[in-house]
């Protein structure tokens, strides 16, 4: 039987690609890797066990998947779908639909948290739990071997009873868990769904060879009884899936039941459970069982049908106490759901004189992959062994609001002493993680050896840790959680000893890995003092080695994977030292070999240079070191981040008790400025000798690390001594100084800014360079300090309307955790410069809500006056109707405010009242005098009182115009969101739309969106896009009333500004289409601006403006604002991998689409520039009134 | 007029050949090509050096950003990255072949010693009538000594000989000390025919940006005179085809090249110029000019301006180097 080390993904994908002939799909995480997985097969033309290859098909939504799949099942053919969450609500509608009609099919479930009152990504079970009403049968499996066994499962028994099934496990912690499995070959697929099964499937579809009806629409007469024939199939579905599961332990030797039960035979304790926590369990049950105590645990693994036979039968009538625990939260349930079933099947079995009736308590644990441990576990079987245990609880936090949580040994360790466990402790960017999965590929292959890995990553695209937990033993790991106790800590990056406790987490005698740069003879003199004490403490040996100057001498700067990965084969002792380096080397050869012999000799050197390179350090009986760790957070932060927010970064959010958390969502913003997260050695240093102060570098700033002020010289008394100024360059105010501040800290070194830099100095610098960042933290520090203290600018005085006014607009969005070097966070701190103080933003969910909402710190900001964009994320697929509720609000408050204000006219002045309620508002010196108007107002006001004057009050900060932005990726406004887009925009409401296109699904890996361009390579279209990408301006633009742009910050940003302004100003939809180069696109980010230019400058993004209120006096309201092509489309392509990738892997294919694309390009340039020239008369009517 | 050519041991239609260029990337640039009337076409050249730089660049673009946020852990399909090597080139030379029915030769630049024999296998595979040999080296370079850089051709030559059974040019730099030996090391090295000369890049300078722009710019006809004297000197002297390059814009050019012995004249700056359907304005003038001057074949014309092979060439040689003088100090170049 082959051994493989996969994921719990590939591990279902694999049997459910095998087993299908159609898959409907859509990204969502955690499931993605299985959708990605079916369709790289299947554009490999890889066949399932019937030599049919599947066809995969990107919906634009779950709901579309779940559509098309109710349609191809109907059709005949086996089709499955891969999904959670969210994803998995869309579905619901048509899960009835197919579970009523008694079709035959599985869906495979990543279970993830809801979305309530945050989002999460993470695993429980939460969405599973809303759909097993649907009629679905489901079926849990609890860890890698069991999605694989599972999957199958679950497809034999549907093939045989005719009920759909959900097939789920864990999100995360089993999805994206690595662990060494027995792989199931197709004799083992063809034998439990035998063809006669399939053909009877097919023969039940719609044919108009044998015509019938489905889906009629039914009356009171019949509904009910029609509802109730489906009893039988569900009453068969647990032997039949016992039956799958025998056949399948028979030809696997892996015996399985509906519900399993391990412990001892005469247990007083019992805990039922579902998922990857029974494996939990049932190895803290069996450390338990050794101790002498009478525990067991009922692991339920066919969920629905509820199994309440399976379930009498496993569970020992000696039990006097029953803890079910449940994934998931049902607030106002008198209990969770697998609760109220266990005690439901224990109370009926009473009654019937079955059994005597155990106390059941019902308790909720690992909310959104929240850690469950053995000694949670022991915690829970202690609370059992009370005499009056608690009815409800909550194991793994601290409760101290309602008291539900229960105390555990959180030291607890049941683990096997021959297992190797380790940490890594890495960046994103170094390879750690990468190497990680090399080492489990390798070490999973030796025939003794199992190998499992998990791996915990930042909430920050740009500078991320990541936490690489890896365990290695003679025997299957069932440790799904997180390694408590390591032998070995690899600390890959020096910094992180400053910044996480890496020690926290190593066993006593442990040994610690460190890269650093310092002479082994330094480096006990470097390290952090409460980091000299635990390795005192624990008795940790301590190696170090300079892996980055190894990887430079091989000639592999930057990649220190190799090295590291290489000491810890040489020190943990997983392997002999000598066997293990042969297996790295084959390993290199194996990964390396297609990028030349070259690459492959540069990793052996370095592999082979490492031994010599790595020193142990001797560590002294006294910890001597001066060096103590920073806080996280300043001490003038607001009390909610040092208290709450720092806790988080520090990584110790899993301790903060309920109370410390908002009840509601409801966090305070602003608080990125508190992280300083020092992620470059390079940052962008200003010149000011040779700036001449356009502010390109400013604008163009993904992270608003580049601010610029201008005041009188007297106001430098007391500046620092290194902090730069220069004249200002401006007509109108002389005598001024300038100065442009740069972040030091937050900076990410992107490099945008010296791109955007018009200056060349004669030594080949700009007048903003990227420099070392580490000499000047001190200095910057101070000149940051001192910058903020000189007056902000007057917004009254800025001129708006200039790149180079808007510098002097303070960004309400900084230091975002976007990659680096994004290309959507301009446009985003745009907005928050332009409009952020009264500004509401309607956010889709995707990389804009991720780096603008991911705790534990976000970027949205406030001003001095404390006035700062009030922001949402409601969903992925509902952002446009939930910006236009915003509005709606807003317009109804306005309307309320100016009635009230007409009611008090007399009361509050006449001249006043009038001034409020004629006022433009259009330009920001006449919304500045009506916050003026406002304030007086409100002055009056105090004075005043009634009911009136109350109400009035409520509503008055609505007199001052708000703007409604929505902004969301294209794959909320092409596909998921294409229809509320679309009948918001036809609504006529003023609400302006912003869409940051980076033409693929970015946050969840780069999937082809119907904003994709045809030719490029994304996940789900690995052969190439087919079809062009959808032309939605031209589609806004035939509504006659909705201005459109499309706009490139780095080919033309005073249109782009021209664009945001008009967008704003317009009094109706307004929808802006901005240009967003991509880490997906395949390029060099810090030529991300270079690359906007040339996609206008080939025509492949024209810009443009259609203005209505052009067109209503008369003028031609489409302006083409972007030259002719002036280079072929293929100086713009070949720049970016994602087209480059197909001319490599077929070649003819990307010619013919390339071929395409420039004709589609020269064509659409023709249709544009006969709008730019045709008559005002020959475009839509705007039907708006009073305009 | 029967315009049949012998070249390298493959019969082409007429001495025109395409050489390599940008309008040889694509299969209807070959086709476009075919269909103008072109003898055979070079395909542009295989940088041994590009391939691998680009493959190197697309795995660490495709790593970058990966492994570091969980819900994007990687950004493009698993395969992407897997494709490097010269696919795209060889998938080109095979559909070429197969659109057109003139011979198609690839054109290679390698770097190292295996990069040249891989490649060049693979050529031969991919259905190449012949290869061009494009030993670029650099020129700039002021401590290589030159018999090393002769013998590297001469290796190169050898070790892609060794590996492939179809004809087998060389591109040769006009920068020897003594190009003549060097042509004939090559020709005794099995060389199947020589192609002078190899265009270098001469960065041009822009006084405006103060900065070095990378170029290699078209020809002209004056730069023929280079080539069209040194297939003059060879000819009849080795047994290896001969192709002249460079500063062909009109039928007078073509006619040139092969009243100084050259088999085959390539092509690349006038078609790119006017296009590839200006191959049949070089082709119909140079049959209207043979007809003209009363030629039956262009075996009649091919070497009959060549430096007799009895003649002393370098006697020949500095006779007219002082005629040429002569001319100039008798201001056919001026008054200014």
């Amino acid at each position: 039987m082959t051994r493989a080390t996969i994921d719990g993904n590939e591990a279902a994908a694999s049997v459910a690609y095998r087993l299908n002939e159609v898959c409907c799909i859509y990204p969502i995480t955690p499931s993605s890797p299985m959708a990605e997985l079916a369709d790289e097969w299947s554009s490999r033309h890889r066949t399932n066990v019937w030599g049919t290859v599947p066809k995969v098909v990107e919906m634009q939504s779950e709901a579309g998947a779940a559509g098309a799949l109710h349609g191809a099942l109907q059709g005949g053919s086996l089709s499955t779908t891969f999904t959670a969450s969210q994803g998995l609500l869309l579905m619901i509608p048509n899960m009835y639909k197919i579970a009523g009609e008694l079709t035959s099919a599985v869906m495979h479930v990543a279970a993830r948290s809801l979305a309530t009152q945050g989002l999460s990504i993470f695993g429980d079970h939460s969405d599973v739990m809303a759909v097993r009403q649907t009629g679905f049968a489901m079926l849990a499996a609890a860890s890698v071997q069991e999605c694989h066994d599972l999957s199958l499962v679950a497809q034999a028994a549907t093939m045989s009873t005719r009920v759909p099934f959900v097939h789920f496990f864990d999100g995360f912690r089993t999805s994206h868990e690595l662990n060494t499995i027995h792989m199931l070959d197709d004799d083992d697929l063809r034998a439990l769904v035998p063809e006669s099964l399939v053909r009877a499937h097919r023969a039940r579809g719609m044919s108009p060879e044998r015509p019938f009806i489905r889906g009629t629409s039914q009356n009171p007469d019949v509904y009910f009884q029609a509802r109730e024939t489906v009893n039988p199939f569900y009453a068969r579905v647990p032997a039949a899936v016992q039956d799958a599961m025998d056949l399948l332990g028979e030809r696997t030797g892996r015996a399985m039941r509906l519900v399993d039960y391990h412990g001892h035979p005469e247990a007083d304790r019992v805990m039922v459970i579902m998922g990857s926590g029974g494996e939990t369990v049932r190895e803290t049950v069996a450390a338990l069982t050794a101790r002498d105590e009478r525990v067991g645990v009922a692991q339920v693994r066919l969920y629905r049908p509820f199994p309440t036979r399976a379930l009498l039968d496993a569970v020992p009538t000696s039990v006097r106490r029953i803890a079910v625990l449940d994934r998931t939260k049902e607030p106002g349930s008198i209990g969770e759901p697998l609760f109220l079933d266990v005690v439901t099947a224990l109370t009926e079995a009473y009654q019937d004189g079955e059994r005597e009736l155990p106390r059941t308590s019902g308790g909720r644990y690992g909310l959104s992959s929240k850690e469950f441990t053995p000694g949670m576990v022991a915690g829970v079987f202690d609370e059992l062994a009370l005499e009056r245990p608690r009815r409800r609880f909550t194991i793994g936090i601290n409760d101290d609001v309602s008291g539900t949580s229960l105390s555990y040994d959180a030291a607890m360790d049941i683990e096997p002493p021959d297992s190797v466990r380790a940490i890594f402790y890495g960046l994103g960017a170094d390879g750690t993680v990468g190497a990680n999965k090399n080492t489990i590929k390798i070490l999973g292959a030796e025939e003794n050896l199992h190998a499992q890995g998990y791996f915990v990553y930042d909430s920050k695209k740009s500078g991320s840790q990541t936490v690489s937990h890896l365990r290695f033993g003679p025997r299957a790991i069932q440790a799904p959680y997180l390694v408590q106790h390591a032998s070995f800590i690899g600390c890959h990056q020096f910094s992180l000893l400053r910044q996480v406790n890496v020690l926290e987490r190593a066993a006593h005698g442990a040994t610690l890995l460190l890269n650093c740069r310092q002479a082994p003879e330094q480096v006990w003199d470097a390290l952090p003092r409460p980091v000299q004490e635990q390795i005192i403490s624990k008795q940790i040996s301590l190696y170090a080695i300079d892996a980055s100057q190894i990887a430079r001498d091989a000639g592999m700067t930057g990649r220190i994977n190799v090295v590291l990965q290489t000491c810890f084969f040489a020190i943990s002792g997983v392997l002999p030292r000598h066997e293990a380096i042969v297996k790295i080397k084959a390993a290199i050869e194996k990964s390396y070999r297609r990028r030349g012999a070259e690459v492959v000799e540069r990793n052996h050197a370095a592999v082979d240079a490492t031994l010599a390179g790595l020193h142990q350090i001797m560590v002294p009986e006294q910890a001597t070191s001066v060096v103590e760790l920073p806080p996280p957070v300043p001490a003038h932060a607001p009390e909610f981040v040092r208290t709450v927010t720092a806790e988080m970064m520090a990584g110790r959010g899993d301790l903060l008790p309920v109370s410390a958390l908002p009840v509601d969502g409801s966090y305070p913003s602003g608080t990125t400025q508190y992280e300083k997260r020092n992620v470059s050695e390079l940052v962008a240093v200003w010149d000011p000798d040779s700036c001449i102060q356009c502010g390109n570098c400013s604008f163009v700033c993904p992270h608003s690390v580049i601010r610029s002020r201008y005041y009188e010289p007297a106001q430098l008394a007391g500046a620092p001594a290194a902090f730069a100024s220069a004249p200002l360059v401006a007509p109108g105010l002389p005598d001024r100084r300038y100065t442009l501040q740069v972040y030091v800290e937050d900076c990410t070194g992107c490099g945008l800014c010296v791109d955007a830099c018009p200056i060349v100095t004669p030594d080949d610098r700009k007048a903003i360079n990227l420099d070392p960042g580490a000499p000047r933290i001190a200095d910057e520090r101070e000149n940051i300090a001192f910058f903020e203290s000189l007056p902000a600018t007057d917004r009254t005085r800025v001129d708006f309307g200039t790149v180079r006014g808007t510098q002097f607009l303070e960004p309400l969005f900084e230091f975002s955790g976007a990659c680096a070097g994004c290309g959507e966070t301009p446009y985003v701190k745009l907005l928050s410069q332009l409009f952020g103080d009264r500004l509401t933003v309607a956010n889709a969910t995707g990389c804009s809500s991720i780096y603008g909402g991911n705790l534990p710190t976000t970027p949205w900001t406030s001003d001095a006056e404390g006035r700062g964009p009030a922001w949402s994320n409601s969903l992925f697929e509902d952002n446009a109707e939930f910006g236009l509720g915003l509005r709606l609000a807003a317009d109804g408050q306005t309307a309320l405010a100016r009635r009230r204000l007409t009611e008090l006219r007399d009361a509050a002045g006449t001249d006043l009242v009038d001034a409020i309620l004629s006022a433009p508002q259009l330009r920001e010196s006449e919304l500045r005098e009506q916050r003026g108007r406002v304030a007086e107002l409100m002055r009056r006001l105090a004075g005043l009182d009634g009911p009136v004057v109350t109400d009035l009050l409520s509503v008055v900060e609505h007199l001052v115009r708000r703007s409604v932005w929505i902004v969301g990726g294209d794959g909320w406004a092409y596909d998921i969101g294409s229809g509320g887009l679309d009948h918001v925009l036809a609504t006529g409401c003023n609400v302006n739309v912003l869409v940051l296109d980076t033409e693929v699904y970015s946050n969840t890996g780069g999937q082809m969106s119907k904003s994709t361009p045809l030719g490029a390579v994304a996940k789900f279209a690995a052969a190439g896009k087919t079809t062009g990408k959808k032309d939605i301006a031209l589609q806004a633009i035939a509504y006659g009333n909705v201005y459109v742009a499309r706009v490139a910050m780095g080919s033309d940003p005073q249109q782009t500004l021209s664009a945001f302004r008009e967008a704003e100003a317009y009094d109706g939809p307004s929808l802006v289409l901005a240009y967003s180069h991509c880490i997906a696109h395949g390029i060099e980010m810090k030529l991300g601006l270079d690359q906007q230019s040339r996609a206008v400058d080939s025509g492949y993004w024209p810009l443009i403006r259609y203005n209505p209120v052009l067109r209503a006096a008369g003028g031609n309201p489409f302006l083409l604002d972007s030259p002719r092509p002036r280079l072929p489309l293929a100086d713009y392509t070949n720049r970016e991998l994602r087209y480059r990738a197909l001319a490599n892997s077929d070649p003819a294919e990307a010619e013919r689409l390339h071929g395409l694309a420039q004709l589609a390009v020269d064509q659409r340039w023709e249709v544009y520039e006969e709008m730019a020239t045709r008559g005002a008369h020959r475009f839509t009517p705007d039907a708006r009134k009073d305009r | 007029m029967d315009l049949t050519t012998h070249y390298l041991g493959l019969t082409l239609r007429n001495p025109l050949v395409a050489s390599a260029s940008p309008l040889s990337q694509t299969v209807d640039g070959v086709r476009r090509l075919a269909d103008a009337g072109l003898g055979a076409v070079v395909l542009y050249s295989l940088l041994e050096e590009q391939v691998r730089r680009e493959s190197e660049q697309n795995a660490r673009l495709v790593d970058a950003g990966t492994e570091s946020f969980a819900e994007s852990l990687s950004y493009f399909p698993s395969e992407t990255e897997q494709e490097p090597g010269p696919r795209r080139y060889l998938s080109l030379l095979e559909r070429s072949v197969a659109a057109v029915d003139i011979p198609v030769i690839a054109s290679l630049n390698g770097v190292t010693p295996g990069g040249w024999a891989d490649y060049a296998v693979a050529m031969q595979g991919a259905g190449a009538a012949a290869l061009e040999l494009n030993i670029y080296y650099l020129p700039g370079d002021r401590h290589i000594p030159g018999r090393e850089v002769e013998q590297r051709h001469v290796d190169v030559l050898a070790r892609v000989k060794d590996v492939v059974s179809i004809p087998v040019a060389v591109k040769l730099s006009p920068f020897f000390s003594s190009t003549g030996e060097m042509a004939v090391r090559l020709d005794e090295g099995g060389a199947d025919g020589l192609v002078l000369f190899n265009r270098f890049l001469q960065p041009d300078i822009d006084t405006e940006t103060l900065t070095a722009v990378p170029s290699v710019g078209l020809s002209s006809p004056v730069d023929a005179r280079l080539p069209r004297t040194w297939i003059s000197l060879l000819y009849g002297r080795v047994s290896a085809s001969l192709a002249a390059t460079t500063g062909v814009e009109s039928a007078t050019d073509v006619a040139a090249y092969l009243l100084a012995g050259a088999d085959v004249v390539m092509s690349a700056s006038a078609l790119l110029r006017h296009g590839p359907e200006h191959a049949a304005v070089l082709l119909d003038g140079l049959a209207e000019w043979a007809a003209r001057k009363g030629f039956g074949s262009l075996d009649e014309v091919r070497g009959r301006l060549a430096v007799p092979v009895s003649a002393d060439e370098t006697a020949h040689e500095r006779a007219r180097y002082v005629s040429a003088l002569q001319g100039a100090n008798t201001g056919v170049y001026g008054p200014w």
